[in-house]
């Protein structure tokens, strides 16, 4: 039993986790676990592995450019999203910069999202709502490229590759705080 | 009931019974006298009885359970409310694989079978969308319980502990995020903190002893007991393990909550202590004389100690029974005896959790928050009785 707990802690080390452990020592030995699962192999977490963080760790080669954005946009955007990315009827994605803390807040890429590399990931995983992860990595800088100029955060002529969008610095990129609840106290 | 045995129960009800009758247009023939007529033969998988009618009440990526139908605790899986961000997939759990990688000594991937061969773990929980009652910010919107309160739902789930995977694939020690991703048409992802879920984070592949429903992310999904449902990433096919929260749209511009000073709350994953009336409720009728008051409450810090009911608005408030088993991060029913004269009422449930935590008002809650943090809503919810006995969301 002691062995047995002793195991448990080393391997979730560091997180202060005690794991219950009962039974009469059938559970596997140290270091061998349960001989489930299989290596996976390069190509499997190549092909998974497709989130980009904010310091730009998992951004793809490619480039794009605000202008042909444009194209992008208008070829696989605005039907959902408007021409301008203003009028919907899906996420309004321009716009709203000072209306957080009004009655009517606008949460835009602009006004509200935090990271301009989040752009990259959500767009390449789950946009176009109808045929996800089917833009190349150049069309999705393009159209990043083109919603963040759209939102006076870049110039006309900025390219969006690996090295820049990572830098780019979002206007609401300190408007978020850690949860503080409980908050309210109940009578 | 298969229509083929109906049919042979029609035919058997005939030969003995002549007449037959339906309650409404949509409900089966039914003898006069059951005891007269053989029933129908076994089937392959049950059916509920063809007179009960109640049904999720579907919006566009949501569906909503009717909790003012329900007794006990436990959902059923076909009521389960659902949530998704693209729609439910269709997933061969033979072809189905979870990817463990990053921060880990070895990445490996696990097939649904071997996923079933680790020690199995069960328990019983809710889970709440953050957004469940968000309608009711501003105004009291919702009719029903249904309405505002039916993104909340009790399953047992039987899975892996998170723990004994990640010990499996053995977690590197400056590993304290994971990011959790689905195979939806979303890759819906959310970053998990390790250390607060390690010691009850559970891989699911079965719901109320079956296996996942397709809504509920079948094959496998993660459960966070007592945490917003979208961070219970279904239909999960991958984990990888960093030292950061990876800061996707649904954690940066999605869910989380806006205050009025225009700073959002983020990684706000617990979902706080509430608490519903669900009988009586709005859209129901109340006959005089005796009426237990039903309802549900629950808590994400875990164990709900006390419900109280006011049926005067809030002026008295009074114990309810708490009926066993009372469960941690779980439905826990509530009943309370009450004779109904025919006055108008204002009926209210309000409960306390383990840690002393007391539901709020909605005045207090709005107090704090204002009106544009469209999650987390969990103030006490207020049924107005008329004295014609009909039953309305009210906002007191």
């Amino acid at each position: 039993m002691i062995k047995c707990r002793s195991r448990l802690l080393a391997a979730v080390g560091g997180l202060g986790v005690l794991v219950a452990c009962t039974g009469s020592g059938e559970a596997p030995q140290e270091g061998s676990g349960y001989g489930l699962g299989r290596p996976a192999t390069e190509a499997q977490v190549k092909a998974w592995d497709i989130d980009v963080s904010p310091t730009g760790e998992g951004l793809p080669p490619g480039r794009g450019t605000v202008e042909e954005g444009g194209k992008v946009f208008a070829a696989k955007c605005a039907s959902c999203h408007g021409p301008t990315g203003l009028e919907g009827p899906a996420d309004r994605l321009v716009g709203g910069r000072g209306t957080l803390a009004t009655a009517k807040p606008i949460k835009t890429v602009g006004s509200y999202w935090p990271y301009a590399t989040t752009l990259y990931d959500y767009i390449h995983r789950a946009m176009p709502y109808n045929t996800p992860q089917s833009l190349k990595p150049d069309e999705v800088y393009a159209v990043v490229a083109w919603i963040l100029h759209r939102n006076g955060i870049i110039p006309e002529d900025a390219v969006m590759d690996a090295t820049t969008l990572p830098g780019v610095q979002m206007p609401n990129r300190k408007g978020f705080l850690p949860d503080s609840r409980p908050d309210v106290k109940g009578e | 009931m298969t229509a083929a045995a109906s049919l042979v129960g029609m035919a058997a009800a005939q030969a003995v019974i002549p007449s037959l009758h339906a309650e409404t247009p949509s409900s089966p023939p039914a003898p006069d006298d059951p005891t007269r007529v053989p029933g129908a033969p076994p089937t392959p998988y049950g059916q509920r009885a063809g007179f009960e009618q109640a049904t999720r009440l579907p919006g566009t990526s949501h569906s909503l359970t009717p909790l003012q139908t329900l007794h006990g605790i436990v959902t059923p899986a076909a009521l389960h409310f659902e949530r998704h961000h693209n729609g439910v997939p269709t997933i061969d759990p033979a072809r189905h694989r979870l990817l463990i990688h990053g921060l880990v000594g070895r990445s490996r991937t696990f097939t649904m079978d071997d996923l079933k061969r680790f020690p199995a773990v069960s328990r019983l929980a809710f889970i709440e969308c953050a957004g469940n009652s968000a309608g009711e910010w501003r105004e009291a919107r919702g009719q029903t319980a249904q309405q505002t309160h039916g993104l909340t739902s009790t399953s047992e789930w039987t899975g892996v502990a998170l723990a004994t995977v990640l010990r499996e694939v053995g977690l590197k020690l400056e590993a304290t995020w994971m990011l959790a991703e689905g195979s939806d048409a979303a890759a819906m992802t959310r970053s998990i903190p390790l250390a607060p879920v390690m010691d009850e984070a559970l891989l699911c592949y079965a719901q109320n002893g079956e296996a996942l429903r397709p809504e509920q992310g079948y094959p496998l999904r993660l459960l966070l007991p007592g945490w917003e449902g979208n961070a219970c990433i279904k239909w999960l096919r991958r984990l990888k393990l960093g030292n950061a929260p990876f800061m996707t749209r649904e954690e940066t511009s999605h869910y989380t909550d806006l205050m009025p000073n225009g700073i959002a709350r983020q990684f706000t994953f617990v979902m706080e202590a509430k608490s519903v009336i669900t009988a009586p409720s709005g859209g129901q009728q109340l006959r005089a004389g005796f009426v237990e008051i039903r309802g549900l409450a629950w808590s994400g810090r875990g164990r709900v100690t006390k419900v109280e009911v006011s049926t005067d608005g809030g002026r008295i408030w009074r114990v309810a029974r708490l009926q066993e088993p009372v469960l941690p991060k779980c439905h826990t029913r509530f009943r309370f005896p009450w004779q109904w004269k025919g006055r108008e009422a204002i009926l209210m449930s309000r409960c306390t959790d383990e840690t002393g935590y007391v539901q709020p008002s909605r005045e207090d809650l709005i107090a704090v928050r204002g009106f544009n943090s469209v999650y987390h809503y969990n103030a006490i919810q207020s049924w107005k009785v008329a004295r014609d006995g009909s039953v309305s969301n009210d906002q007191v």
